[in-house]
């Protein structure tokens, strides 16, 4: 199976930006039809790594080997040119045009300087073939694809080009598990036919599933390689992290007593088909995860009960009384305090370029002001408190928030929101592309807020986090809870089982063992 | 990545001097550098009388570009100044028709005509989501028809009353043009509600990025709102201005004022795409502007020659400063 | 097949631009005191040709998500420049004309130049180079006037009506179309306009030719924009440097651009659309005029269609579930 020369071969590759150092002295081996898991930490250089191999950026030190003789790719169009094509994470692909346009954007085919679309049909009708696309019509403008189907026209677009090796960065984040089986019944056959797949993910079990060999990087360093199943997933995690997994979590309190009444209760919340019925509770010093796959409604019900979304069906209690959110201003009032941590920092979190003083005060002005005129004075010392409460290191209120780093960004975030001193904390994964040392901050802090009274919905497509941090945790399928797990019983044999709705015996279908029982 | 040293509390400087903008710094030198320019060809430049004249006149142009100040930083645009400045004159001289109450009236009608222009504006972009060029494009258009519609009509009084003639051209304090007190009236008004209330955070907020704004708990639609209806009453009470100072009101006295108000917010170091620019910023801007225009009629370059100079100046200055980053 | 539903829902501004001009001139026809003949399309056709041109130049400028307000000074520019050089013999005229047309694209290339390389904002580059273009038309023609051996024979050729009736100018505006748009629309070229107008971050990702996109668009809306000062000096015999318009053509441009169903966001429409935008707005405007209103009403009936046009477009509000999707 394996050929004698690797198709492709990195040697001690180094790379730094300013003064820290993302790659160091890597090595990597690939070989044409195997599928390849390249696994770590975020900012352990996974991304460094193939931005180099896909010519995006240098490297300062080391040769790339390609089909056995010394390649350097200066732009990401050499590396194409060679037969490197990757997928990168953020979607590069063009809303307003249609999805063969977007298959041939590179290099359209023409005839006397004119883009000839029977040739570009034909091409993107081949390509999406053999991305498992047949489905998709070549003239649907990609805006209106749902987010798989355009992973699937990323995948096409990306096999248009004739790639020897197919970079996929994170490539399933966006899909159901029926898409993700999909695409890897793709990738199976593209390694059938030859081709050397990378594959980059988080999601432990997807790569038990297709990978054959799998690398960990931890600190910009190559730390092991090993044939896939080679390793427990106890043994990998320990890898990726250089230390026992256990000890990021603070304990949990005993199982938080029933009689306390709620904070809040939601009695079946619809919304057109991404919700279905929605009931729960949630009781002060409780920490209740919502999980199963990415999008399965756990998004839009933390947006519903934050007012953002219209035309919402079914009840929300608050303190018992029946309450009528409209929208962010009337959630966070004293009346109803709660506050929600977005998904994207970047959009919808913050100003990067605003100061953080101005980030941190921005939700509780309000409470900051007389009159609409800011008392400047309650808001330095309210600032400072959240500097010093969350640990934010930073060089002074006034520089702006984006050149804070990701992690004391996120507690900006959070900060923000605790200024409002909320009773009902809503997060939407929160730990998403942030350090180990952060996340464990915010573990720890989660779990304080919760002690002195707040009741907290966390989301997260995490389920270490829904492991370590939650009392229970609810189960999304399809807009619907579809279980409830509590105390021991959140494990991560469960979560799976049941993020994929199936059988919820003890033993799932072609499911690996638990990290931890 | 390079990070200020600043400490923790720096907040007890005044904002003004916490962070001086380049573009701010540039836009002053610059100002130095015509006047000293000016000075070579005449002395009369720097005489105080001159620059008070030059004061009065950026006036005018510094209360309009408030309001257009106000709009850019949301990162939206206003169009329709040239009709609004018109109407507010128009209107305010036709109140003046109608006896002493008209007379007393003419100045708050004129700005109330430009609200609720502005509140047109400010519908149509905060609630019904049209993009802001296009949407001042079309009030401008309906602002036009109705003074038309209204001087060919009827029989329209277009002489200011004297009110206007006084705030415009009269001096109360030593020799201040009483304009140019309204205009640094307006313009600490502009400062203290940017820098010091939760309306002035917002709307750098929603500048900056209007969802994160809104799920901040921002009431972002009613923030754009008013700006549009602030900056409607602001254009308009410019075309007060202008036609007490030139005593009369006429179709196209807005005409003049709509690029340059753009102009000066931008040369002042505000970003055409908003959320960040400061108030100092733009009355270097309006000074800059005003002076550049009165130094190339003074001396006697022709109407094309001003032009082609006025927009080389634009671009150079841009170049130095207002350049957006490379991608990547 | 599904495919006609797909080209149905590409075309759908062009189509709805369609439908709202053929309502409008059905109307217009309908109760012209003359009915529907040669010479009413006629004077139609020239009317709205030289909106259409300048709505077709900015729509390219657009479809990258920029915009040009320079194109009413281009347009005004060439005008006055042709009132010199289209004139003498055949020869002569041949190479005014080329002189004329070559002026328009170094125009349309400095704004390129200026938005790509400067990297300014292309509304406030344009501001200022459309101050500058207008300075030089300023220069060439003070006063209004026209070569005296000006050559009315390609002018009244290109202006008069072909056997059958057809409005010559419409004949030359479609072989224009032919030649410039068609061409550069389905060049990779034109797909990498729509590209980078569409989402420039995905474009670079995707190794879009981006700077050669921009420069083509503004390149060739200055080209098409001087082929309409040239249409215009060939319906006047003369040129004119009036700001007013050069002002009103480039903002009715975007109007017209708008009607047309281009997303001043970029990315989406197609110059058709903005012609027959065109039409339809330049044949609102003389609507007023057969129904035997006071012409003192056109400028605010054009102003309230206008208004109403575009506020037509905030109907998709009422689908969006999600209030996130308000803020793109």
């Amino acid at each position: 199976m394996t050929d004698q020369v690797p198709l492709f071969r990195m040697e001690g590759v180094s790379k730094r930006y300013g003064g820290v150092r993302a790659l160091e002295k890597a090595d990597l081996v690939v070989h044409g039809g195997r599928v390849h898991a390249i696994l770590g930490e975020n900012g352990a250089g996974k991304s460094t790594l193939i931005k180099i191999m896909a010519g995006v950026v240098a490297p300062d030190e080391g040769r790339m080997l390609f089909r056995g003789s010394e390649v350097t790719f200066p732009d990401p169009a050499s590396a194409n040119a060679a037969g490197i094509v990757c997928i990168f994470q953020e979607l590069s692909l063009i809303p307003d045009l249609s999805v063969a346009d977007n298959i041939v954007i590179s290099n359209p085919p023409t005839t006397f300087g004119m883009i000839d679309r029977r040739a570009q049909r034909r091409i993107a009708e081949e390509a999406l073939a053999r991305a498992g696309g047949e489905d998709i019509h070549p003239m649907a403008p990609v805006k209106d694809l749902p987010l798989s189907r355009r992973q699937i026209v990323e995948i096409a677009k990306a096999l248009a080009r004739r790639p020897s090796i197919l970079i996929l960065d994170e490539a399933t984040s966006a899909l159901t598990a029926a898409d993700v089986s999909k695409v890897f019944d793709v990738l199976r056959r593209l390694r059938t036919e030859g081709l050397a797949l990378l594959y980059i993910s988080h999601r432990m079990h997807e790569i038990a599933e297709i990978a054959d060999e799998c690398t960990v990087f931890r600190n910009g360093r190559n730390v092991a390689t090993y044939a896939a199943g080679a390793k427990t997933d106890n043994e990998v995690v320990e890898l990726m992290i250089g230390r026992e997994y256990r000890s990021v979590f603070p304990d949990k309190p005993p199982v938080a007593p029933e009689d306390r009444k709620p904070v809040i209760e939601v009695r079946n919340l619809s919304w057109t088909d991404r919700l279905r019925g929605v009931s729960l509770v949630a009781r002060p010093g409780e920490v209740v995860g919502l999980g199963g796959l990415d999008g399965q409604g756990q998004r839009e019900l933390l947006l519903a009960l934050f007012g953002v979304l219209k035309g919402v069906s079914g009840e929300v209690l608050v303190d018992g009384e029946p309450v009528s959110i409209g929208g962010p201003s009337a959630a966070k009032s004293k009346r109803i305090g709660m506050a929600l941590i977005p998904e994207d920092r970047k959009t919808e979190g913050l100003m990067l370029p605003m100061s953080v003083r101005d980030n941190l005060s921005l939700a509780a002005l309000d409470r900051l002001s007389h009159f609409g005129v800011i008392d400047r004075a309650a808001e330095r010392s309210a600032v400072g408190e959240m500097i010093r409460l969350l640990d934010i290191r930073t060089a002074g209120t006034a520089i702006p928030v984006g050149a804070l780093s990701g992690g004391n960004q996120q507690k900006v975030v959070i900060a923000k929101w605790l200024m409002v001193t909320p009773r009902i904390i809503l997060l939407n994964d929160p730990t998403r592309g942030i350090d180990v040392g952060t996340k464990q901050e915010i573990y720890q802090l989660l779990r304080k807020l919760a002690d002195s009274g707040a009741a907290i919905l966390f989301y997260s497509t995490d389920y270490d986090e829904l492991i370590g941090c939650c009392d229970r945790v609810l189960v999304l399928y399809d807009g619907a809870i579809r279980r409830t797990l509590v105390g021991n019983e959140i494990t991560e044999r469960a979560l799976v089982a049941s993020a994929l709705n199936i059988a919820t015996n003890e033993e799932g279908p072609g499911l690996r063992p638990a990290v931890r029982g | 990545m390079a990070v200020d040293q600043a400490p923790l509390e720096t907040s007890r400087w005044p904002s003004v001097f916490r962070r001086i903008d380049p573009a701010v710094a540039i836009a002053f030198g610059c100002i130095l550098l015509l006047l000293f320019l000016g000075s070579l060809y005449s002395a009369n430049f720097l005489s105080a009388e001159y620059l008070l004249q030059q004061l009065k006149v950026a006036s005018f142009l510094g209360v309009i570009a408030t309001g257009m100040m106000l709009v850019i930083l949301l990162g939206q645009i206003d169009l329709s100044v040239p009709w609004v400045v018109a109407v507010g004159g128009m209107m305010a001289c036709a109140a003046t028709a109608y006896g002493p109450a008209g007379e007393a009236l003419a100045i708050p009608f004129g700005i109330l005509c430009g609200v609720a222009l502005g509140l047109v504006n400010g519908v149509g972009v905060a609630y019904l989501r049209i993009p802001s060029m296009i949407i001042t494009l079309a009030v401008n258009a309906v602002a036009q028809g109705l003074m038309v519609a209204y001087t060919g009509g009827f029989s329209p009084q277009d002489s200011a009353s004297e009110a206007m003639r006084f705030l415009a051209t009269g001096t109360i304090v030593f020799s201040m043009p009483n304009s140019l007190i309204v205009w640094a009236i307006i313009g600490a008004a502009a400062i203290f509600v940017l820098n010091r209330t939760t309306f002035g955070r917002a709307i750098y907020a929603i500048g900056n990025r209007e969802r994160a704004a809104y799920l901040s708990g921002i009431g972002t639609q009613r923030v754009v709102l008013i700006a549009f209806a602030v900056a409607g009453g602001l254009s308009a009470f410019g075309g007060v201005l202008l036609a007490g100072y030139a005593s009369r009101a006429s179709q196209a006295m807005g005409d003049a004022y709509l690029l340059p108000s753009i102009a000066a917010v931008v040369l002042g170091g505000t970003s055409i795409l908003g959320g960040r620019g400061t108030y100092v910023g733009t009355v270097a801007g309006v000074i800059l502007i005003t002076l550049l225009q009165s130094i190339l009629s003074v001396m006697q370059i022709e109407e094309f020659g001003r032009q082609v100079i006025y927009g080389l100046v634009i671009i150079a200055m841009l170049l130095l400063y207002g350049r957006e980053r490379a991608v990547r | 097949m599904i495919d006609w539903r797909y080209r149905l829902a590409e075309h759908r501004g062009t189509l709805i631009a369609l439908a709202l001009f053929l309502v409008m001139f059905a109307i217009y026809v309908a109760n012209h005191p003359a009915g529907f003949t040669a010479n009413v399309v006629n004077t139609a056709a020239n009317k709205g040709v030289l909106l259409a041109l300048v709505a077709m130049a900015q729509t390219l400028v657009v479809l990258t998500a920029g915009i040009d307000l320079s194109v009413g000074s281009i347009f005004i520019l060439t005008n006055c420049l042709a009132s010199y050089i289209v004139a003498g013999s055949p020869m002569m005229v041949a190479l005014g004309v080329l002189g004329v047309l070559a002026t328009g694209i170094v125009c349309g290339a400095i704004n390129g130049l200026i938005v790509i390389y400067g990297r300014l904002q292309p509304i406030v580059a344009t501001i200022a180079t459309g101050a500058i273009y207008f300075g030089i038309a300023l220069w060439l023609r003070p006063f209004p006037g026209g070569a005296d051996d000006f050559s009315s024979d390609l002018a009244d050729a290109l202006t008069s009506q072909l056997p059958g009736g057809i409005p010559a100018s419409l004949v030359t505006l479609v072989v224009i179309v032919l030649v410039i748009w068609v061409p550069f629309s389905r060049s990779p070229v034109g797909r990498a306009a729509y590209a980078t107008g569409s989402s420039e971050v995905a474009a670079y990702m995707s190794g879009v030719p981006i700077k050669s996109a921009k420069f083509a668009a503004y390149t060739l809306a200055g080209l098409l924009a001087a082929i309409g000062g040239l249409f215009l000096t060939f319906f006047t015999y003369s040129g004119e440097a009036s700001a007013a318009n050069g002002a009103t053509y480039t903002l009715y441009s975007i109007a017209a651009v708008v009607l047309g169903g281009v997303s001043l966001f970029g990315g989406v429409g197609s110059a058709i659309g903005a012609i027959f935008g065109a039409f339809a707005f330049r044949t609102i405007g003389d609507l007023l005029f057969v129904f035997d209103l006071e012409p003192l009403w056109q400028p605010l009936f054009q102003g309230v269609v206008l208004l109403v046009a575009v506020s037509l477009g905030a109907a998709r509000l009422f689908q969006i579930r999600n209030r996130l999707d308000l803020f793109g």
